[in-house]
Parts: structure tokens; sequence; C-alpha cells
């Protein structure tokens, strides 16, 4: 038999990493798996990397880690076909230590934290696909490669091999995914001189801005889009639910095209070049998805076990919480000699007491709902528009006039009692 | 058998970019990687191995990085890795470099003793695959460029047959045993790695020397010093002026194209046409 | 080392089977140049066996003189014999530049020489030229997989060696009777002192593939998409009597052999009419063919980078085009036949 690990982690993104740095970091004997050429190669994110969580595995990242900018101003567009209605938050506190948030590009980022798990003791390899669990009497006991000699074997296998979690299908720890409990996005990152970022932005070299971007940006379907500021490089991105994109035939690339010549943006990407174009599933299913997430000898996190808050568009951070937690768990169970479903379990029970699974929860139904009544991003958001288009523009109407006009554009169709069930509705599902 | 291999830690120039103001290399910009033509030679090695035994050292010179590449020959199942790291070395070009590997070759000819030395047929950033060639001169062994396939390894005689490729065909060569052989891509298809080997190699740390760890080095002969070639200067290659475009429907593109290819006249038979 | 010392421009004349390559004829026409600017003599360098009747061919090319050896032990290309030959005409004669063609055997041959003489040497250069004032030989190469053109200067070891791409420089016309001066030296090695031996040489004179010394190649990008396209291609490079090259992609299909393969890690090719249909136009690949004489590119993609290293292109689809282009020249060659002329041109 081949050689024998305390702990085989398939995958080395954010969830894989962070669990593999710190199970090394307390002396197991872990070997981290990564498909790409190295971590980070094909990984997407929109790009805003959290820093509580991070900075409960490495303390101080910031000082060192590849990142991009600190965002110091989080705007949100809720966009109609030639109008917006903007809101956002700027703070000067965002842009000095710790921070808040951080931009960060994945390929650069992912790579630099592997390295660390390294440092730590982890032995990482790449371009190795893992195929398959290696289950003997019901318990997983180790990992089958596309590698030739390509078995080996570990106490534990932590699966963070991201949304579409094959791995964990197999054991049969959760079904295909339905097409509404995952979302289809795609993003460029676009050459931008640091010069017209800090001027289109209003920032500083060392300061960024995350924009949400609701409305048309989807055209009215579930989902959202995003515009985020890199160093000297902006990634601009768009996705909703597979089912809406089904619903609603669009392409996504398509999408994405018609978003980058919106009026409203195109001139934020005036002389910008791609240099990269990138698609990758969100798992939004949330709460109510969460598979299986510990059995005999193996463990599920990240995306893998669709820990996404979609509403705050939190992921990563969740996939590093819910690694380190895996690992705690993992030690523990080393402690009392057996790595079973019942000594894992904990990791399952934490997991549920922390913010993951309380914000899970609280948001439990929203995607659901969302997407059961597209009236809010098909109509709403024009609807806003239409309403602050009416209220500033000065025509000689009086403001009193205007409101009502306005209020009456709100509830035509629907009826007062309908647009106070919408309100009460969106409020129970996000409040 | 003990096999010797010289590789190199190169830019991929699939993604090198060129900092147009300074016009020199922007190494951030291109990944490093194995010498694809070096994979190869580990490849064969690993493969000769097989058949008579033996070991399959590599050796590289280049800064510490390098050993990145080192591990991935371990990971096609080379035993042990080398890297001659040190500032003395650096700006070497191939005399320079030529030397420098020898001089780590001699220290483990004396240790391990070597039958035969493999390099590849040239480093795709340098291109000009003049070291190898250069090592065997040094080492007094025959170099055997451009080899595309070993035929026949006799150890008791002391003496290979491989095939070299040249421009019509290959020529058939023998020599005596130790030589050197720079070899093309077509000699073998680098496997997938096993396993076992990844895990080796994530696991393996190559050994490390300095000028001060070699014998009877020639400091003069070393890095710049000892390189007769200089860059002068470099500049972005003329770009032309783009394609004559040509418009129309198919059939008169065509047309237009074949008239076109005709200011090549001379390069059909087209009977009674004047030769240009 | 006096460098004074070093005078002449040397060119190594490359022969196979006693027939001259035209590599070195080449040379002599790039060498003539860089003598005439330093005012000194051009001179061939011939090795092999019943070679030295070539000699006045190389007169007639523009050397001024020509060092021969003719030896039975010459007679084939090997490196210890030829590096052994040639490092004691250097040492002996001393030139101030040597030129040798980038050819399997050239390239071998000036690497152990550079080793041998101890002195600089410039792989693959495509530009030639002398600064007058520093009497120093300018050589110039792509580097970088093609990204940047580098020139290479050795100022203080002589000779100052380069190894040049074969079709880069243009050979001058020959001047019938021109005649030179014949040295003839000899080599005193003897055949049971030697490491190597030539068993074989398998000449594959009717290879379907030798893109190095094609004059008409016609390459296949992914665009042709599968055999069938590949056909039609074929197609037209056999009404043209041209090579079928190939981009990477298209051997990875494997709908071809890596023989057809053009680019940095394939053949460099300087044929001169290059036909690319449905290539992108990677830098891997266009270092390759981009010092084709004439550069034809067909592409359904306007954008496409392959119509930047092009002089003409045609936004068009291969499936439609090249059938139609294959027949509009059967029928040119056929008319020529006939008519004893082209049509219209
Ligand atoms: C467009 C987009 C924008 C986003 N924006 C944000 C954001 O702004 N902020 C945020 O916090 N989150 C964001 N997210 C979510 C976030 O990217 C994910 O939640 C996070 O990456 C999950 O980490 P993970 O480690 O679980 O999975 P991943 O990052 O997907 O990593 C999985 C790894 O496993 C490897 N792998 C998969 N299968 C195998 C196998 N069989 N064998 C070996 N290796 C394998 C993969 O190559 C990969 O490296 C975004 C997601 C997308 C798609
Ligand atoms: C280290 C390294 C070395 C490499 N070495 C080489 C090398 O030596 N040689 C080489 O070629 N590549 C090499 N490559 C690969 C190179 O980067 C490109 O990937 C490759 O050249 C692309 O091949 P292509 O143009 O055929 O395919 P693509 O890039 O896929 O282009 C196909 C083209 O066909 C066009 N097209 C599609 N349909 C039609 C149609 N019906 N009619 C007309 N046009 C059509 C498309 O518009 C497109 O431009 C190397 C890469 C690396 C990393
Ligand atoms: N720095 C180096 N370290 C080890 N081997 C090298 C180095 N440079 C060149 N080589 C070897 O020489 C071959 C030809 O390289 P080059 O002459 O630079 O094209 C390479 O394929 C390697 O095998």
């Amino acid at each position: 038999m081949s050689e024998k690990f305390d702990v085989i982690v398939v995958g080395a993104g954010p969830a894989g990493t962070s669990c593999a740095y710190t199970a090394a970091k307390n002396g197991l004997k872990v070997l981290l798996i990564e498909r790409g050429e190295f971590p980070g190669a094909k990984n997407v994110m929109g790009g805003i990397l959290y820093r509580k969580q991070m900075e409960e595995i490495i303390p101080e990242f910031w000082k060192e880690a590849p990142l991009e900018r600190p965002v110091v101003e989080q705007r949100f567009w809720f966009m109609d076909k030639e109008s917006m209605v903007t809101t956002s938050y700027k703070g000067l506190e965002w842009a000095q230590e710790p921070y808040n948030n951080f931009t960060v590009l994945r390929a650069k980022f992912d790579k630099w934290f592997a390295d660390k798990a390294v440092e730590q003791g982890a032995l990482l390899i790449n371009e190795t696909v893992v195929t398959e669990c290696i289950v003997e009497d019901e318990k997983v006991v180790g990992v089958r490669t596309d590698r030739p000699d390509g078995e080996i074997y570990a106490d534990v296998v932590v699966l963070a091999d991201g949304v579409n979690s094959l791995l964990a299908k197999k054991l049969g720890f959760h079904k295909e995914w339905k097409p509404e409990e995952v979302a289809l996005t795609v993003m460029e990152v676009m050459k931008m001189p640091k010069g017209s970022i800090n001027e289109r932005f209003n920032v500083e070299d060392n300061q960024g801005v995350s924009v949400e971007i609701f409305g048309e940006s989807t055209k009215g379907a579930l989902g959202t889009a995003f515009l985020y500021t890199n160093k000297d490089s902006i990634n601009i991105g768009v996705g909703t639910t597979l089912s809406g994109m089904i619903k609603k035939k669009m392409k996504p690339h398509q999408l994405l095209e018609e978003l980058k010549s919106h009026p409203m943006i195109k001139p934020y990407l005036e002389g910008a070049e791609t240099l990269e174009y990138l698609a990758h599933l969100i798992p939004e299913g949330g709460y109510n998805s969460i598979p299986k997430l510990v059995g005999d000898g193996v463990m599920v996190i990240g995306d893998a076990a669709q820990l996404v808050n979609a509403i705050h568009r939190e992921g990563s951070n969740m996939a590093m919480a819910s690694g380190k937690m895996a690992a705690e768990t993992i030690l523990k169970a080393k402690e009392l000699g057996e790595f079973t479903e019942r000594n894992l379990d904990s990791y399952r029970t934490d997991l549920y007491d922390s913010f993951i699974g309380k914000d899970l929860k609280k948001y439990k139904d929203a995607a659901h709902t969302f997407e059961e009544h597209p009236v809010y991003f098909e109509q709403y958001v024009p609807l806003m528009n239409r309403a602050m288009s009416t209220m500033f523009t000065v025509d000689g109407t009086a403001k009193w006039d205007k409101q009502k006009k306005i209020m009456n554009s709100f509830t035509a169709g629907r009826g007062k009692l309908g647009v106070a069930k919408d309100l009460y509705r969106a409020w129970r599902v996000v409040k | 058998m003990n096999i010797l291999v010289c590789i190199k830690q190169v830019p991929d120039t699939k993604i090198i970019k060129i900092n147009p103001k300074t016009n020199t290399l922007d190494r951030s910009s291109a990944p490093a990687i194995l010498n694809p033509y070096d994979a190869h030679a580990v490849q064969e090695a690993v493969r000769l191995k097989e058949v008579h035994g033996g070991k399959v050292t590599v050796l590289s010179m280049g800064p510490p990085q390098a050993k990145v590449a080192i591990k991935k020959c371990v990971e096609i199942g080379a035993d042990e890795g080398y890297l001659i790291s040190d500032r003395r070395f650096a700006g070497a070009d191939t005399l320079a470099t030529s030397y420098a590997l020898y001089k780590a070759i001699q220290k483990l000819m004396d240790e391990q003793g070597i039958d035969l030395v493999l390099c590849g047929k040239h480093a795709i950033d340098g291109d000009t695959g003049q070291v190898g060639p250069g090592i065997a001169r040094r080492m007094e062994i025959p170099p055997l460029t451009n080899v595309i396939k070993v035929e026949e390894v006799d150890l008791k005689e002391k003496r290979m047959k491989v095939r070299r490729k040249i421009e019509d065909g290959y020529e058939l060569i023998q020599s005596e045993l130790p030589c050197l052989l720079t070899v093309e891509k077509e000699i073998n298809d680098v496997a997938y790695s096993p396993l076992p080997n990844m895990i080796k190699a994530a696991r393996y740390n190559p050994i490390v020397w300095t000028v001060d760890d070699l014998d009877d080095v020639d400091i003069k002969q070393l890095g710049l010093k000892g390189s007769p070639t200089i860059v002068g200067k470099m500049w972005p290659p003329e770009k032309s002026a783009g394609a004559e475009m040509i418009d129309g429907d198919v059939k008169k593109q065509a047309k237009a194209l074949v008239e076109h290819m005709l200011e090549k006249r001379e390069l059909f038979e087209v009977k009674g046409g004047e030769k240009v | 080392m006096n460098m004074e010392e070093y005078r002449g421009v040397w060119v190594f004349i490359e022969q196979r089977n006693g027939e001259l390559v035209d590599v070195g004829l080449e040379l002599l026409g790039a060498g003539r140049d860089l003598a005439d600017k330093l005012e000194v003599d051009l001179c061939g360098i011939l090795l092999g066996h019943n070679v030295k009747d070539r000699a006045k061919d190389l007169f007639e090319y523009g050397a001024d003189k020509v060092y021969v050896i003719d030896d039975p032990i010459l007679e084939l290309y090997r490196t210890e014999t030829y590096m052994k030959a040639v490092g004691d005409l250097v040492r002996k004669y001393k030139p101030e530049i040597f030129l040798y063609g980038a050819t399997a055997n050239g390239k071998d041959l000036a690497s152990a020489v550079a080793t041998e003489v101890m002195t600089g040497l410039t792989a693959d250069t495509t530009l030639l030229d002398v600064n007058l004032d520093k009497r120093l030989f300018e050589a110039s190469r792509p580097a970088f997989g093609g990204n940047i053109m580098a020139t290479i200067l050795c100022k203080k070891h002589r000779p100052q060696m380069a190894t040049v791409r074969p079709k880069v420089m243009k050979k001058a016309d020959p001047q019938p009777g021109r005649e030179g001066e014949l040295i003839e030296e000899s080599i005193s090695v003897q055949e049971e002192n030697l490491k190597t031996k030539v068993i074989d040489i398998v000449r594959d004179t009717n290879k379907a593939v030798n893109l190095e010394e094609a004059d008409i190649i016609v390459a296949a990008g992914k665009g042709i998409k599968d055999e069938k396209g590949w056909k039609m291609v074929e197609e037209l490079a056999d009404v043209l009597n041209a090579t079928v090259g190939a981009s990477r992609d298209v051997v990875e299909m494997g709908i071809c052999g890596h023989e057809h393969q053009v680019g940095q890690t394939g053949a460099t090719v300087t044929p001169k009419l290059y036909i690319a249909i449905g290539i992108s136009g990677a830098v891997q690949h266009v270092v390759g063919m981009q010092n084709s004489e004439l550069i034809i590119a067909i592409n359904t993609d306007p954008d496409a980078a392959i119509f930047n290293a092009s002089h003409y292109g045609v936004v068009a689809d291969a499936f439609e085009i090249v059938p139609l282009l294959t027949e509009e020249f059967r029928k040119v060659l056929q008319s020529g036949a006939e008519e004893g002329g082209v049509a219209h041109v």
C-alpha cells in the first residue's frame, strides 16, 4: 500500500488551503491536491476578500499577501436602461489597518496562500485530479487520482473541490444542483492604468471601490453585476441563477457584453483591454441546499458545501472559516483516535452555530422568494429610476403631485395591497 | 548507468511580455517553466534507467527559484537534483554557462561517475543550443546533437547508437560512452507522472552548490566576466504594416489572391510566363 | 589576444554528399558585404572528401579564398573531426568574423568550435552588420520566442562567430569565371582514435514534409476543423506543388504529424510563399514563419493576429475560398501551358 497521510485535502481554493494550513500548522501530515497548474490558476471570484476570516488564519496577512486594493467605498447601482439610482458608503477608516476588505486576483492570492500552507508543512501537488474517494467498509480511506499509481490514503479526506463537488456527489452527499441552486457568473479582468482607475472612481492609489449593480444589468433576472477595482485592472462581471438564464434565454457572455456597453458603465471602461475572460458557477442554494457535511473519514467544506451567502456576496470567507473548523475538528478526532462520522460531527454543529449557519439561515428563503417573484428585479428597479426622474425633473409640477404620480406608478397593476405584500415579503426574507 | 541531465528553468515565452520602455523582458509577466526540451531529456534518462538500471541526476544553473524546475524533473522520475546558484554565475553566456556546468559535472563525476550526459536541443529563452556541445567539448566527450532516438546502449562495450535528425533525414551514429546527447521532442512523449513521484517531488529539496562548493574554478571564466558575448541593444521586431485586405465576394477574393500569388511567378510552372 | 592579428570574413561551407548546401552560398552573399565594408578577404571553408572541385563555385559566388581540407576521414560530418580541423584553421589563419549556416550540423560545429577556441558565438542570427568605427561585428537575432530582436556583440574575443538562419540572406548572382586563391590544408587524425562513427545516413529524399527547404508552404490551422479540411488544404498544396504545414493545435488534434508543425516548437520556415489558412497567428506560430517572402492569410476573424504578420489577407471561410483557389489556380496553370502566358496579371 502506498503512503498514508493524516489528512488529504482536495482542492487548493480558500477552503482547502485554510484547512491544510491549519492542520499542518498543528503538526498533521497533510497532502493538498489541486487539479490546476497551480492553486488559483483557474479559480474565479469577483474579487472581494474579507479581512476577518483570513486574519483568523494568518494574522496581519495584508502586510504580505498579494492584495489589490483595500475597499474604501461600497456602491450600489440600481440601473435602468438609461438611468440609475445609486447609493454608497465611503469611509476612510477602511483605508487603514486593519482594513475592512480587499479586492484580490485569485490567481495570485490562492498561490500565495497555498505556499503559506506549504511553509507550514503541507505537501502540495498540482495538476492532479482526484477522481473519487476510496471507500472501504463504508468508510472513506483515501482518494484515487487520474495519475498512474494514483491511489493515496489518509485518515480523513476533506472535500474542498468547489461548487460542483463531483466527489461529494459520488458519495451520495448531494444530488445534481438544480438550476435555481447555482448562479452562472461570467467576468472579465480588464487592464486599466492606475491613474485612470483613480480618476474614474475618485480614489487614491491604495484605495478601492466595489460596485454592485442591480436591475437592467441582469435584464431583471435574479442576479447582480459587479465592478471592482484592482491595482491596475478592474473586474467586471454579471451573473444570474442558471434558472434565470434559462427562463430569459440569455447567454452569459451576451449579458456581459451588454453590460459593458451600457451607457452608465461604458465611460468607466474607456480604453480598458480585456486580459482574461472567466466563467464560473456560484452555489446559491443557501441554507436549504447544504449537503451532508460529514461521513466516516470525510468532510465537505467551502463551495462544495454550498456555503455562500448570495445576498452579501460572501463565499471565500465562509470557505476559509469552514476549512479552519474542519481542521480543528480533525485535530480533536485525532485525540480521540478515530475519524468516524460521530467524532467528526462537531464540525457540522460548529458550522451551524457559527456566523455561517446563522447567516445562511437568515437568508434561507431570499433567493427562492426573489426567483419566484421576478417583480423585484424586473419592475421595481425601473420604477425606482422613473420615480427619481420624476422627482428631480424640474418641470413646474408641484412636488406633491409628483409624489402622487410616483405612488400611482408603483401601485398601478399590482394595487396597493400587492405592493405592500411585495415589500413585506422582501423584508421578511432579508430581515 | 548513471545519467546526468542538464536542465534549465526558462520564462514561458508564450506569455512573455516585453517592457516597451526599456525593451527588456518583464520577467514577472511570464511564469517560469522547465525548458520543454529538457523535460524530454529527463524522460529519456528515466526510460534508459528503467532498462539499464542506474541513477538519474539533474543539474541546473540558475537563481534559487530554479529549484522548482528541478522538482519538476523529480516528478518525471529523476532521482536527485543539484542547483548551482551564485551571484558569480550570473550574466553567463553559453561559453560561461558550459564552463560552470562542466565544473559541477566534474565534481559529480568524481563523486558518482557519469556514463551519459543529456541536454535539451535548446532552451526556449536563449534558443541557442550551444551549451550542450560546449559541455561536451570541455569534457572531451563526443556531442551527438538533435537526437530523435536512442537505438542501442551497450554498457559492456561502452558505446551507444543514436539517430540524429538532419535536414533531409537522419543519420545513425555510434559513439563511445560517455557521450553527450541533445534531444529533440520527437524522442519521446513525456509521460504523465505517477502519483508517488509527485509526492516525492513535493517533498524533495534540491542540493544547492555555490562557486565555493566546486573545485579549481577559474572565477574569470564565470558569469558576465567569462562571457565573450554581450547584448548590444534590443528592439521590438518591426511590426509589419499589416496585411492589405482584399474585400469583395469570395470569388473576387479568390481571383485576387491568385494574382498576388503570381507575384511569385517563378515558383510555378506557368509556362511562357516570363521569369521575374 | 592581439585582435589586430585577426582579419578576414570566413564562411563555413556545408556539403552533403559533395553537394553544396544553399545556406553556405547565401552566407557568401552576406559575407561579401561585410568583407567589403571591412576591406578584407572573404574566405570559404570547405571540408569533405572529393570536394576540392567545388571551390570554383565558391569563387563564383564571391569568395576570394577557399581553404580546403579534402580527406576521406572528413567525408561525413562528425563533430570531432570537423571541430579539430576547423579549430586548427582558425588558430593558424585567424579570421575576425566566422559565419556558419544554422543547420543541424552547422550549429553543432559552431558550438563546438566556439568552445574549442574560446570565443563568443551568436545563434540563429537574421541580420548581420559591422560597426566600422569600432570594427565590431553586429549579429542580430530574434529572442524570447521572437518577441524581441537583440544585437549580440563579441568585443574582446576573436573570431566573432555567428550561425545564420537558412534562407534569410541572399545569394549573390554567380559571376562565371571569377577566380580566387585555393589553399589546401590537411588533417592529422586517425580513424582508430575517433570515438564516433557514422553508420548510416537515411536521406528521406521523397520525404513529404521538408518544411525548412520548401519554397511554397500551405499551412493549416485549427480553422480547418478536421480531416476533411486538411484534405482540402492538401489539394490546394498539390496544385501549387507546395509543402503542407500546420499549427500546433492541428498537430495536437492528431490531424497530422509533428513533422508538419511550423513555429517555435516546430520548424522555422522561410519559403517564398506562405499561405496561412485558419491560423490565428499566435506568436509561437508567427516566429516560425514571419521571414517568409510573401505571406497570405485566410481567416474568418477580421481581427486575427495573423493579418498583422501577412502581406495580403482575406476575411473568408476557408471552406468556401480554398476550393475556389484550387480551382482558379489549376485554371491558371493550364491556361499558362496552353496559351503560353498568364491571362491577367
Ligand atoms: C464570479 C464570482 C464572484 C465571486 N465573488 C466573490 C466575492 O467577491 N467575495 C467572496 O467572498 N466570494 C465570492 N465568490 C465566491 C467564492 O469565489 C467562493 O465561495 C470560494 O472561491 C469558495 O472557495 P472553495 O475553496 O470552496 O472553492 P474554489 O475556490 O472553487 O476551489 C476549489 C478548488 O478545488 C480544485 N478542484 C476541484 N475539483 C478537483 C478535483 N477533483 N481534484 C483536485 N482539485 C480539484 C479546483 O481547481 C479549485 O482550485 C464569487 C464567485 C464567483 C464565481
Ligand atoms: C511553449 C509553446 C510553444 C508553442 N509552439 C507552437 C508552434 O511551434 N507552432 C504553433 O503553431 N503553435 C505553437 N504553440 C501554440 C500557439 O500558442 C497557438 O495555440 C497555436 O498556434 C494556435 O493554433 P491555430 O492558429 O491553428 O488555432 P486557433 O488559435 O484556434 O485559431 C484558429 C483560427 O481559425 C480561424 N477560423 C475558424 N474557422 C475558420 C474557417 N472556416 N475559415 C477560416 N478561418 C477559420 C479562427 O478565426 C482562428 O483565428 C505553442 C504554444 C506554447 C505554449
Ligand atoms: N543554466 C543552465 N543550467 C542547466 N542546463 C542548461 C543551462 N542552460 C542551458 N542548459 C542546457 O543546455 C541546453 C541548451 O541550452 P541553450 O544552449 O541555452 O539553448 C538546454 O536544453 C539545457 O539542457
